[in-house]
């Protein structure tokens, strides 16, 4: 007689058409990546058939001044569109939580405008108004990349904003109570009790900024000045030409250091997040 | 007694916000030393009174003085009160020593003096071992332990505990009521507490002020609020009470009688009560001041020669019975169809036996336990 294992009503993956489901999500997500760090590493210019195992294309990749430089340009600009942006989201979810004022609904729904809009209208209107109010475009490097960060955290701060925003929700009202209780004045009630309960919030939204900013394409193809390039306008003109599997070496390090960056975040994250 | 024994003054305080009247005119004043419970039902302002003495929040008029000095321009942060929260709001970022020496660091100490004011402050509630603890290693009562020491670190003249147990098991909430009150006799601060639960309030307080809907009902010591209930609202609030409707008929120094319709005759007082006759009244028994009686069906009330001068009596059967184990509590249905509710102790293991449904009874009290009270 055949052994059935006896399985539980939401015992899902007991299920082998379940277990075959989840596989087939997994290879659908993550096949084309592997693909793509695969043939990085292949000793063959061509992207369609496996040659060998190289590390030639990482070479270079870095060889290449150009694509060094947006990379660079890309790092500058997503490290420091994270920092404003986690001040301006932090500061707006603080208001929309502490404070009652006139409009606030309409203009609650308003700062999630900008995520809801599409990038390319987006991309049109950080154009014009540039052009508009007459922004300098000869700026030396690296001020010439100004526009790009504004446009950048325009877009970036509103998700900040909104993760935040959701964090504060389960703030305990008695713990600022009680710090002013015990002696603080309101301002070190905020830094003490009020950011360290922001601070999971302020880790996902700052990773969501960092990753937005890093791979932003049309928006900073909009915004960009002549002279001034990000990995991912680079990547799209080298691709325009031919998909060399330097491209494909040069991706593979940007996914790296999303991941990277992703583990450190989910690490100083735990921490704090178990205590509530 | 002295002025300076006062330590909270609180004059014709009323919060407003907006049209709701959460605090109506109070006025009280709060002795140096004692231990002080604000009791009333969810929502009659008691927690704002509280929260008004912390500073939290601002009279919309009236002042609060404490200590000899008023406190209206005074914020939180300055005042010589600390508060343990309802939810004990630990810091859960900090640990156990961190949350306690956080307060120190706004009073000017000296780093070198912190730790042992810290670990001085730990030991009085027992929690010394587990400084090195986050809050979420503790238990509900060892998290309120922490909020303990963090307040009483600062050498408040005044503790303000706002529903100290309501989240505590109930075995544990009655350890603590002791080790609450011998705290407070040990350190001999000022302790002002708020609850809704009048066994609470009874057993830790040397006096309680009790509120319903923003205003003060009365302020006396437990047993004189069980005994003496200023008013209908606290008799029904503190404890139980069998109340009926009455009007004043004879109104002497050493005694009155009260007609009451709904009792089914006249109320004897041996007393003088102090109200206008003819009023509509309240009596009030308490349940345990009612002795239940065999009665024979067809049998005349108790003579005075069978009972002690001065009692009432009142005829009833026995309908529900709640056996509690140290005493059962009785509904007898009077003949005018009102109930009345008697306690009886079980002095005997056989005692809960003497009486059971439908048994015809006399309901009997001594003329100094009804009580005569105003709406």
């Amino acid at each position: 007689m055949r052994k059935r294992r006896s399985r539980a009503p939401l015992d899902y993956l007991g299920m082998p058409a379940m277990k075959a489901w989840l596989a087939g999500v997994f290879v659908f997500l993550y096949t084309p990546l592997f693909i793509l760090i695969m043939f990085s590493f292949n000793n063959s210019k061509a992207n369609i058939v496996w040659k060998g195992f190289t590390f030639k294309w990482y070479v270079k990749a870095f060889e290449n001044t150009q694509l060094r430089e947006a990379l660079f340009n890309s790092l500058l600009i997503a490290g420091l569109c994270t920092v404003i942006s986690l001040v301006l989201g932090a500061l707006m979810a603080f208001v929309f939580w502490r404070f009652k004022f006139p409009f606030k609904g309409t203009l609650e729904s308003g700062m999630s405008l900008p995520i809801v809009v599409p990038e390319i209208c987006f991309g049109v209107a950080v154009l014009l108004f540039f052009a508009r109010i007459g922004f300098p475009t000869d700026l030396p490097y690296p001020f010439n990349l100004t526009q790009i960060i504004l446009a950048h955290v325009t877009f970036s701060f509103p998700f900040v904003g909104v993760v935040v925003r959701a964090r504060l929700e389960s703030f305990n009202n008695e713990l600022e109570a009680a710090a002013l209780d015990l002696g603080a004045s309101p301002f070190q009630a905020f830094r003490d009790v009020i950011i360290p309960h922001m601070y999971p919030g302020l880790i996902a939204g700052g990773l969501l900024a960092f990753t937005l900013s890093l791979d932003d394409f049309v928006i900073t193809f909009f915004a960009s000045g002549p002279g001034t390039i990000t990995f991912p306008v680079k990547v799209y003109s080298m691709v325009r030409f031919s998909v060399t599997p330097e491209v494909n070496a040069a991706s593979t390090i940007i996914i790296l250091i999303t991941v990277l960056a992703t583990i450190l975040a989910l690490r100083a994250q735990t921490r704090p997040a178990k205590e509530t | 007694m002295r002025e300076n024994d006062t330590i909270i003054k609180i004059e014709n305080v009323t919060k407003k916000y907006g049209k709701v009247t959460a605090v109506d005119q109070i006025t009280l004043e709060i002795p140096r030393g004692e231990f002080f419970a604000l009791l009333g039902p969810s929502g009659c302002g008691k927690t704002t009174l509280l929260r008004m003495l912390a500073g939290l929040e601002m009279p919309s008029e009236g002042r609060i003085i404490i200590d000899g000095s008023d406190m209206s321009t005074i914020p939180p942060n300055k005042r010589p009160v600390n508060m343990v929260f309802q939810s004990y709001a630990v810091f859960p970022h900090m640990s156990v020593f961190d949350n306690v020496a956080y307060g120190l660091k706004f009073d000017q100490v000296a780093k070198a003096d912190q730790y042992g004011q810290v670990m001085a402050a730990l030991a009085d509630v027992k929690l010394d071992h587990l400084a090195e603890r986050k809050p979420d290693q503790l238990s509900g009562g060892q998290r309120q332990r922490v909020a303990l020491a963090r307040a009483l670190v600062k050498k408040p003249k005044v503790l303000l505990l706002d529903e100290p147990l309501s989240a505590l098991d109930a075995k544990l909430r009655e350890a603590m009521r002791f080790e609450l009150a011998e705290l407070q006799d040990q350190i001999g601060i000022t302790f002002v507490m708020v609850t809704h639960d009048q066994d609470e309030a009874l057993a830790m307080a040397c006096r309680c002020a009790v509120m319903d809907r923003g205003k003060l009902m009365q302020t006396a010591t437990p047993s004189n609020l069980y005994e003496f209930p200023a008013n209908k609202f606290v008799a029904d609030f503190i404890g139980n009470v069998n109340l009926f409707e009455g009007t004043l008929e004879i109104d002497e120094p050493d005694h009155a009688i009260v007609q009451s319709d709904a009792l089914g005759g006249r109320i004897f007082f041996d007393h003088g009560v102090s109200g206008a006759g003819g009023e509509k009244m309240w009596v009030g028994i308490r349940p345990e001041k009612v002795e239940i009686l065999k009665r024979e069906e067809g049998s005349t009330p108790p003579t005075p020669e069978d009972v002690p001068a001065g009692c009432n009596v009142a005829a009833g059967t026995i309908r529900q019975i709640s056996y509690l184990g140290s005493e059962s509590v009785y509904q007898i249905d009077l003949f005018n169809g009102r109930t009345m509710q008697v306690s009886r102790p079980n002095l005997s293991r056989w005692d809960q036996e003497d009486f059971t449904w439908d048994d015809p009874v006399w309901l009997r009290w001594h003329g100094d336990s009804p009580v005569l009270l105003q709406n």
